[in-house]
């Protein structure tokens, strides 16, 4: 790791699934807005700009010029970095990474999605080989019920466990003001709402969400001045493995996720991330994936994530807290969400989640997903990194 | 600002985005093999023997070029499944794609990465991973993934 | 800025159509290349940039084809949808934040395989620009009319930069279109978009490019002719066309000025030796001239006519022949990059500039120039 980097603003938009009242510009410009207050800087102050979304969302080519009015980087440098789920933490990546070069103090990182302006299975099924897979691929729902259904038949895990997961977050959510869906479930419930694909059913998926995130990094010294609590970047670490949905080795953990973690971990010098890490924000696609990946952060044994969650570990109150702001179950605006989970973390160790802090939070982990099963891993802190 | 309340509008637009992707040289191998023998070659690392179907040029673990054209099976285990049941835009072909229909994962023998295909059963409560599954070809082949229309359960006592 | 070289390049011929090769394919072929040019393999590369845009590749998450071609199995990796100029910048932060040794940065295009006009209508306002019926072509012809209209530059003055650039690319063994033409020839051909024609034009590509940069440590062990990145800078102009004065490449100055601070230029017309600029209609490669402070605004018309931008003039501009020479979009950038190497190692033959110690590679991004990335580099 080079020069020390934190997050010293964050911002998000209220999410909902169809934000009609504003364009994509305005959507951007609103997350923009808050991250520079929070920071409590201008326009004036912000050197460079890094953007992110899925172009076939909105159908915008090149959103990085097209939304200079609304991500405030007129006569500055401007990069669109994009790698699909993981949008949002390979923005962060890149901010992080904008400022450890050197040659920028302060850099604001966006990640944005307007769902509601396409019809998201349509432009995710293009992400799949045009020849050998779109014709059967179901999109991101589908490829994750394949995974899901694996995951059942190996563990012997029931569909009542995995909904467990959706009740949680979607629990956590109602403290989250910004948060998309904000209405308690029932196990009951997911289990009786709407097949999609099976085994995922309406109320285990996330939804389809219109919204924007916004995270400002800035050099140590700029950041001391800037934040009276930084959120340091201590470590990051990205694996996209595969082009094939055909290729993922489907024997062990996930994978992307575990190497990713264990890179991190090892890095950081952590050695029990069950009990160092105080709060977990992750890319939980689906209730069966928030098993799947507990499996990947190495905190048990392969196929006991079902035990952390059902006994409760992984509530906000639990030793291992997991997505207090409520999870990708509640709020998915592609682009955005693994950039939320950034800013969650940041706001976790700074002390700024509000009523979904976790009392005393140190050292948080945030996850990205996306792609072909890829993985992106931040770790962030409030003590300043070695 | 605004004084009176304007309606909150949105545009529409159906742009058609056409694109002719290459297929290249190795998977254009295994769309012929389909047509015109009815079976399925996949591709082999120098490397670490991995087996690939579909073939492509490069083993991504391995980073070195493939050569070794090698025909697995057109039977295989079954290593996960779907049924959808929700309708999308098909960016095939513009239109919703019919539901709900099956689709799984194979692990054909003699591959070693899984292959990617229609499952003939639609209802998920008669699929089941580990069963072995088998092609099933069109009559008239056309040189395409749709050659084979899906693959279907092999009942105990099938020929193999 | 600590010192980071370019340690390795690879390039892919350009062609209009490369039907036997998937976006994969020149991947492989394009970062096999660059290894080889650097005498390294894969495993002393440890992290990855990757360069693609979804429109161009009619892919969501256009990275997903590439990955395994790009070596980036086990590592680090990241995608940068822009020019390959800026793909390229990111790849040296990478570097410069001490976090790796080596970044691999490789970008492709098939421009074959979509339709340029849908794709470049694209980026236009869905709401009040597309229906018009913009695209590449067109809007770079209400640029092209205002800076003629503006500071006097003849169709004639335009001309000159097709005819110079098509025949430098005779030289250039990846260029797609190398030929002798006049400039009646240019001046003939069809009109695509009044003042634009034909042969002002850039054509559709395929292809690959891939460089290696690396620390300091890691170059001074593995090669003896480095190319040093001296300075760098990126800057972009207003969105919405009527926001711009479109004579006026304001971005453009501006990261040009950051690039030659950095690199400690005063005198960019007299201290650079070779520029690869991102020409992908004739009048840019004069207007991309005044931005970059080659001439005063207004005068790059007068500074093709002198003669001084050949390839034996006091500033060659485009050796290789230049983007209308070969377009294969976001690809280009990093060309411009790749050919500045060549010439700052002294290795291009027939097109080479002799003693050619400091060169700039230049890439634009979004309608009419509205981004620049400004590279400045020596050997």
């Amino acid at each position: 790791m080079g020069r020390r980097v934190a997050i010293v603003g964050t911002g998000q938009t209220y999410h909902k699934s169809s934000r009609k009242d504003v364009n994509g510009v305005e959507l951007i410009q609103e997350a923009t807005s808050r991250a520079l207050e929070d920071a409590g800087l201008t326009r004036k102050d912000i050197d460079a700009v890094v953007i992110g979304n899925m172009d076939h969302f909105e159908g915008i080519n090149y959103v990085d010029t097209w939304s200079v009015d609304g991500n405030g980087g007129l006569y500055k440098p401007v990069m669109k970095v994009t790698t699909g789920g993981t949008t949002g933490t390979t923005v962060a990546i890149a901010g992080y990474y904008h400022v450890a070069s050197g040659l920028f103090d302060t850099v604001l990182a966006i990640g944005w999605e307007k769902n509601s302006e396409s019809d998201t299975t349509a432009a995710i099924i293009t992400c799949s080989d045009p020849y050998w897979e779109r014709p059967t691929f179901g999109g991101a729902v589908a490829g994750l019920a394949g995974t899901a259904c694996e995951y059942m038949y190996k563990y012997g895990i029931t569909e009542r466990d995995a909904a467990l997961v959706a009740v949680r977050d979607r629990k956590n959510a109602l403290k989250n003001p910004y948060a998309h869906l904000r209405k308690q479930i029932t196990v009951e419930e997911v289990l009786v709402s709407p097949m999609l694909a099976y085994p995922i059913k309406l109320l285990d998926i996330c939804p389809r969400t219109d919204g924007a995130c916004a995270v400002i990094f800035a050099s140590e010294d700029k950041a001391k001045k800037i934040a009276d609590k930084p959120a340091w970047i201590h470590q990051v670490s990205s694996r996209h493995n595969y082009t094939f949905l055909t290729d993922i080795e489907r024997s062990g953990r996930m994978p992307t996720l575990y190497e990713a973690c264990m890179e991190v971990y090892k890095n950081a010098g952590i050695r029990d991330p069950l009990h160092e890490l105080d709060v977990v924000e992750m890319y939980t696609p689906s209730s069966f994936a928030g098993l799947v990946w507990i499996d990947a952060l190495g905190v048990c044994d392969e196929g006991e994530a079902v035990r952390l969650v059902s006994d409760g570990v992984t509530e906000m109150s639990g030793e291992f807290p997991i997505n207090p702001s409520g999870g990708v179950i509640s709020t998915n605006c592609i682009g955005a969400t693994g950039l939320i989970r950034v800013a969650e973390a940041a706001m976790q160790v700074s002390g700024k989640a509000g009523e979904h802090q976790i009392e005393g939070a140190k050292l948080a982990l945030a996850t990205g997903f996306g792609g072909c099963f890829w993985s992106d891993v931040l770790l962030i802190g409030s003590p300043r990194p070695n | 600002m605004f004084r009176k309340n304007y309606p909150l509008l949105t545009i529409s637009s159906e742009i058609e985005l056409p694109y002719n992707y290459s297929l290249g040289k190795y998977g254009g191998r295994l769309v012929t093999e389909l047509k015109q023998n009815g079976r399925i070659v996949g591709i082999k690392c120098p490397k670490c023997d991995h087996v690939y179907v579909p073939p492509r040029r490069v083993c991504g673990r391995c980073f070195i070029e493939m050569d070794e054209f090698v025909e697995v099976s057109n039977r295989g285990i079954l290593q996960s499944f779907t049924v959808v049941y929700f309708s999308f835009l098909d960016p095939e072909t513009g239109k919703k794609r019919p539901v709900p229909y099956g689709y799984g994962r194979i692990k054909l023998d003699g591959a070693d990465s899984e292959f990617l295909h229609f499952l003939e059963e639609s209802d998920f409560k008669k699929l089941k991973i580990g069963v072995t599954v088998e092609a099933v070809y069109n009559e008239n082949r056309v040189g395409s993934f749709k050659d084979i229309k899906y693959f279907k359960k092999v009942e105990d006592g099938d020929p193999s | 800025m600590e010192r980071v070289a370019i340690i390795g390049i690879g390039q892919t011929k350009y062609e209009r159509e490369k039907k036997g090769e998937t976006v994969s394919d020149l991947v492989f072929e394009a970062a096999t290349k660059a290894l080889d040019d650097a005498k390294i393999g894969i495993e002393d590369i440890d992290n990855v940039v990757t360069v693609s845009n979804d429109f161009w590749d009619g892919r969501t998450i256009s990275s997903m084809a590439v990955t395994d071609a790009c070596g980036s199995y086990g590592k680090n990796v990241s995608t940068v949808e822009d020019d390959g100029t800026f793909g390229a910048f990111y790849g040296l932060m990478r570097v410069l934040s001490g976090s790796f040794r080596s970044t691999l940065v490789v970008a492709h295009c098939k421009g074959s395989e979509g339709s340029n006009h849908l794709i470049t209508n694209a980026i236009f306002n869905p709401i009040y620009e597309r229906a018009i019926g913009l695209d590449s072509i067109s809007s770079s012809a209400l640029q092209a009319r205002r800076y003629m209209e503006k500071y006097g530059i003849t169709e004639e003055q335009c001309a000159l930069v097709s005819v110079k650039n098509h025949k430098n690319a005779k030289d250039n063994p990846f260029s797609q279109i190398a030929t002798d033409i006049s400039v009646e020839d240019v001046m003939n051909s069809k009109m695509l978009s009044d003042p634009i024609k034909l042969l002002d034009s850039s054509p559709i590509s395929d292809g690959a490019c891939a460089i290696i940069l690396a620390e300091e440590r890691m170059t001074k062990k593995v090669t003896t002719r480095p190319v040093w990145v001296k300075g760098i800078g990126h800057s972009t102009d207003a969105y919405n066309l009527g926001d711009r004065d479109l004579a006026e490449p304001d971005a453009l100055t501006r990261a040009a000025k950051k690039a030659y601070e950095m690199a400690g230029i005063q005198d960019p017309f007299r201290e650079i030796d070779v520029a690869e600029i991102y020409d992908a209609f004739s009048y840019q490669e004069l207007l991309w001239s005044e931005g970059l402070g080659f001439c005063e605004r207004g005068m790059g018309g007068r500074l093709i006519e002198s003669g001084k931008t050949t390839k034996k003039g006091m500033l060659p501009i485009n050796p290789s022949g230049g983007v209308l020479s070969a377009h294969p979009v976001l690809v280009a950038g990093l060309a411009r990059i790749a050919e500045i190497s060549i010439q700052l190692r002294g290795e291009g033959s027939g097109r080479q500039v002799d003693g050619a110690k400091i060169g700039l590679a230049h890439g634009i991004n979004g309608a009419c120039g509205q981004a620049h990335c400004v590279w400045i580099l020596e050997n």
